[in-house]
């Protein structure tokens, strides 16, 4: 808040860069969606609750993949689910961002071998930005991957998308 | 009452079949010819003396292949009687064919469905005999000996 502690003493004028201000609006209101696959989804709970209160990074949960920006895997997704995961994601608005929380949703975890039902890792069906390892993580690691999210969203660009243009001029020589 | 006991009672009712006591298990158990099923079991459901009015769990039993054979266990409660009773059928494993008790407790429906998802015996006269954990387009019956994993399910690949 240093920029607006700054600001905000010259008649109520701020000036800031598009983009910052942009970032800094997504990082500020991460909203996912209030759901969970096993038993990750209770520490997702209490992460939300008053000791830890997800509430103060902006994260509030909400009941529809429509007005989600993030996705918290928070459990075990089995190849039964694995289609109605694929399906909320893809009903959620642009830009999303998706934090697999949990050794299940990250790589199978202790199914990883026997556990013929269980997708070895959600980033099989959809793209994964933060991995949040534990079984199941404390809210203090889910809060942990949630900063790692914001840190990532403040660092985006929406006027050139400077990860593509490296490639491309790598490509070019 | 004891599984002794409950084997004489159904010699004297069905004089054609015979009976095994398995001693070696908690509860006691029979072994019942898969053919007479129903009839026996509807006989320990409706007699005074017994009257089992619970069917607690259905059991699928892989032997593996060299064996040859699989098992359907059935743990039956009788409430007013306090008897507890193992009964088992012995299926060879070309003829995985049993009949459903559906028509005696109502709870053998999902019980049998669960048996038939994981071991793939099939249940005669069962009403609604589809998968009732994998999904209905999963190929194999992953608690059988000889189950291997799909390769891929619906393009996603099912080993790690």
């Amino acid at each position: 808040m240093g920029l607006l502690d700054q600001q905000l003493g010259q008649g109520g004028i701020i000036i800031s860069k598009l983009e910052d201000l942009i970032n800094w609006a997504r990082l500020s209101s991460m909203w996912p969606m209030g759901f969970g696959t096993a038993c990750c989804a209770i520490e997702f709970m209490s992460a939300q609750s008053t000791p830890y209160d997800l509430d103060r990074f902006g994260v509030i949960p909400r009941a529809s993949p429509r007005q989600s920006d993030v996705m918290i895997v928070a459990g075990t997704v089995t190849f039964k689910m694995a289609d109605r995961v694929r399906r909320l994601y893809e009903q959620m608005a642009e830009p999303r961002y998706v934090v697999s929380m949990g050794s299940c949703s990250n790589c199978g975890g202790p199914y990883w071998e026997h556990g013929y039902h269980v997708v070895k890792g959600v980033d099989r069906i959809i793209p994964v930005d933060v991995y949040v390892p534990g079984c199941p993580p404390r809210p203090e690691a889910l809060i942990g991957g949630l900063i790692k999210l914001q840190d990532k969203i403040r660092s985006e660009s929406i006027v050139a998308p400077k990860a593509v243009e490296k490639i491309l001029a790598e490509s070019e020589g | 009452m004891k599984a002794e006991e409950i084997k004489i009672l159904l010699e004297e009712n069905f004089p054609q079949k015979s009976f095994e006591v398995v001693e070696n298990a908690s509860p006691q158990g029979i072994v019942v010819p898969a053919e007479s099923l129903v009839a026996v079991m509807d006989f320990l459901h409706t007699n005074n003396k017994l009257y089992f009015d619970m069917l607690s769990c259905i059991t699928g039993l892989d032997n593996g292949p060299e064996a040859g054979n699989m098992e359907v266990i059935y743990n039956l409660y009788s409430v007013p009687n306090d008897i507890h009773l193992m009964i088992k059928v012995i299926l060879q494993r070309d003829d995985l064919k049993v009949d459903s008790l559906v028509e005696i407790w109502k709870t053998a429906d999902w019980q049998e469905r669960e048996v038939y998802d994981m071991y793939g015996i099939h249940f005669n006269n069962h009403p609604d005999l589809r998968r009732i954990l994998m999904p209905a387009d999963w190929e194999g019956f992953p608690l059988r000996k000889d189950y291997e994993e799909q390769t891929y399910y619906r393009g996603m690949k099912v080993k790690y």
